[in-house]
Formats: C-alpha cells, sequence, structure tokens
C-alpha cells in the first residue's frame, strides 16, 4: 500500500501518520548528526576527527531523506523542516540531543544508537512505503558501519586503562535511562505498522540486547541496572538540551533566510 | 639528552604509530600508495584508512602496512640503482623498429 500527498486523506494510512513517522526518524538523525558535528576540530586524534565526521554526514544524508519526504507530504521543503521548527514540534527522542559529553559518552551513545538503528532499518527496509523502504535499505549499510566503529572503540576504552574503563561505565551508566525511549510505541507507529509502513519500535529492544550485551561483557563492562526517564521527545517534549542544539543549528538559517554558500 | 627522570624507561608511547596505506581502485588493477595515517593497531588502521581514503567510493580493497616495516631504497644510492639504465638503449623497446603494414602497433 502506498500513500499519495493529497490533503485530508481519511484511510487507515493518512499522510500525517507517514510524515509524523518520517519526522521522529530524520528528526533522530539530524540531532545526532548535529551532536557528532560538534567534534569536529576536537576529537583526539585527526583520524578520529575524520571519522566521527563521516559518521556525522551519513546521519546527516539520512536526515535529509526523511525529511525531504515528511515535508513532500506536508507541503514544506527539509530545510523549513530543519530550520524553522521550534523545539517542541521536533521529534528526535531525548537520547539524541543529549550533550556530546566526552569521548566515551560519545562512543557510548554511538553503540547504542547504531544497534537500534540496524534493527530498526533492517526490518523498515521491507516497509510497504517504497520511500522509506529505500532510505531505509541505504541506511543500514551506514549504521552497520557505524555499530562497528563504535565497538571496536567500546573493546578497546572498557578493556583498556582504569581510566578508559571508569569513563566508559560512567557513560552507559549516564546514557542507559534514555535508550527505553527508543522501544516506545504509540498509537502513531501502531497504525502504521498494522498497514505494514512502520516497524513496532517495541519489538526492536531483543535484537539490540543481542548486539550490545555481549560487546559490553566483552569489554568488561556492566549493562547499567538503572530506572527510566520518561521521555516524551516523540510526543513534542524537547527535553532539556534540544533548544540549545537548534539555537546554534538554526541561527544562521533564521538570521540570514535564504542564505547560500 | 633530556634529563632522566623517575618514569625513564618506561614511558609509554605518545602517538600512534605510522602506517601506510595502499588502495585498490578496482578488481583487475593493483593497490596504490595512498598515503598514511597514525593507528593504535592493524584493525584501527583499516578502519582509519576506510574514513581518510575510500569515503568517496575510491576503492574495492584496502592494505595497510606499519611505516616501519617498510624497506625503502636510500635516496644515497640513487646514482647506482637507477642512472645505469639511462645509457643502455637495447632495454628499452626503442631499439626496434616497426615493420610497415603492421597493423595494431
Amino acid at each position: 500500500m502506498t500513500t499519495t500527498p493529497s490533503a485530508g486523506s481519511g484511510t487507515s494510512v493518512g499522510t500525517t501518520d507517514v510524515a509524523e513517522y518520517a519526522l521522529r526518524l530524520g528528526d533522530d538523525a539530524l540531532v545526532l548528526a548535529q551532536r557528532l558535528g560538534e567534534w569536529i576540530s576536537r576529537a583526539p586524534e585527526l583520524e578520529e576527527d575524520v571519522a566521527l565526521a563521516n559518521i556525522g554526514l551519513d546521519l546527516l544524508g539520512q536526515a535529509r531523506a526523511l525529511l525531504s519526504y515528511a515535508g513532500s507530504l506536508t507541503g514544506r521543503t527539509e530545510d523549513e523542516l530543519a530550520y524553522f521548527r521550534s523545539a517542541e514540534e521536533f521529534r528526535a527522542a531525548h537520547l539524541m540531543s543529549l550533550p556530546r559529553g566526552d569521548f566515551a559518552v560519545t562512543i557510548a551513545r554511538m553503540l547504542i544508537v547504531a544497534a537500534y538503528q540496524r534493527e530498526l532499518y533492517a526490518r523498515l527496509a521491507g516497509s510497504a512505503d517504497e520511500t522509506l523502504a529505500g532510505v531505509a535499505g541505504k541506511a543500514i549499510k551506514e549504521v552497520t558501519y557505524h555499530f562497528e566503529h563504535a565497538r571496536d572503540w567500546t573493546l578497546r576504552l572498557g578493556d583498556g586503562t582504569d581510566e578508559s574503563h571508569r569513563r566508559m561505565q560512567r557513560a552507559l551508566d549516564g546514557l542507559w535511562p534514555y535508550v527505553a525511549e527508543l522501544f516506545v510505541s504509540d498509537e502513531v507507529e501502531q497504525r502504521l505498522v498494522a498497514a505494514g509502513v512502520a516497524v513496532d519500535s517495541s519489538t526492536l529492544r531483543a535484537g539490540f540486547d543481542q548486539a550490545v550485551d555481549p560487546i559490553l561483557a566483552e569489554a568488561t563492562l556492566d549493562v547499567p541496572q538503572v530506572p527510566s526517564v520518561s521521555g516524551g521527545g516523540r510526543r513534542g517534549n524537547p527535553g532539556e538540551h534540544l533548544g540549545h542544539l537548534l539555537a546554534e543549528m538554526q541561527s544562521l538559517a533564521r538570521q540570514f533566510p535564504g542564505a547560500t554558500w | 639528552m633530556s634529563a632522566p627522570d623517575q618514569t625513564a624507561g618506561e614511558v609509554p608511547e605518545r602517538e600512534w604509530p605510522l602506517w601506510e596505506v595502499f588502495v585498490r581502485p578496482a578488481r583487475g588493477l593493483s593497490h596504490v600508495h595512498a598515503g598514511s595515517l597514525h593507528a593504535a593497531d592493524a584493525q584501527m588502521a583499516i578502519g582509519n584508512a576506510r574514513d581518510l581514503y575510500t569515503r568517496r567510493g575510491e576503492g574495492v580493497s584496502i592494505w595497510v602496512v606499519r611505516s616501519a616495516d617498510l624497506v625503502a631504497s636510500s635516496p644515497d644510492e640513487k646514482d647506482e640503482l637507477f642512472d645505469p639504465a639511462g645509457d643502455k638503449v637495447y632495454r628499452h623497446p626503442t631499439f626496434f623498429t616497426a615493420s610497415e603494414g603492421v597493423p595494431g602497433l
């Protein structure tokens, strides 16, 4: 079943739902790309600087495709969606907008997000929506590389020096409360799942744990046993950090609308 | 000649070792030297090489080798190694003349 950008569709697979879903996935990628971009010129090694920038650009490419699609369904451009929405209009999970922290935090978040996206895109590649399936099919190779990059660093840092182990565990402990939000489904998603368009987020957790747990064990790190935060990024509760991130990301486009270079 | 201190003899390496990167641009072609990079070990060197030298689809295969493991000819030996070839014209295919009327030459 495919959807068309005609307004006022009353079918069970409304374009509003599809646009909302594409925004969620696209905003996750966009916000995390911005956080990774903060490392440029600041990474611990020149080679890693380039690697983090590459991974950020991969995510930015995914974000552009998804936001363009969401915009095509709602009459907006990708730039309007990226630069002229308020924090409350974003749909990114809180995990994505948390401050970049030290290098261990960045690696821990990359491991978590890439493991999640890998499960998600592998399933979404079979979506009944051709555009979403196409984006996912291309992205799966990218996030698989992100996962491997994060895995290698997790093993090095976790099973490295006392200090690198301490920082890696601290990073995981700080991020883990935000993991649960990635696997929360809701009505919008369930309507799309019923139509074969979306992936049920709650069914992705098992694959995530199977991928991440052995890596943490090999890295001599503990899976944190901590309560989850309430989240709400998908529902327009942006959390405390997204606004600051957007202020920087959107400032140029808002100060000079239509600027090109 | 720095003054010895209490950690002398067990100072950890402060920099990752240097690696040379060779990339094969396509099947059937040879690996070509692309450049060098720093990495802690071979696996990281491959990963870094992928990010530094193949991000625009330049390659289908990567070799990395520790720069310290490469043996290079000395610039001081340039004359005896390479110059003698210059005046031995019979080593060059220009010594032969092409017959007239042979297609494909």
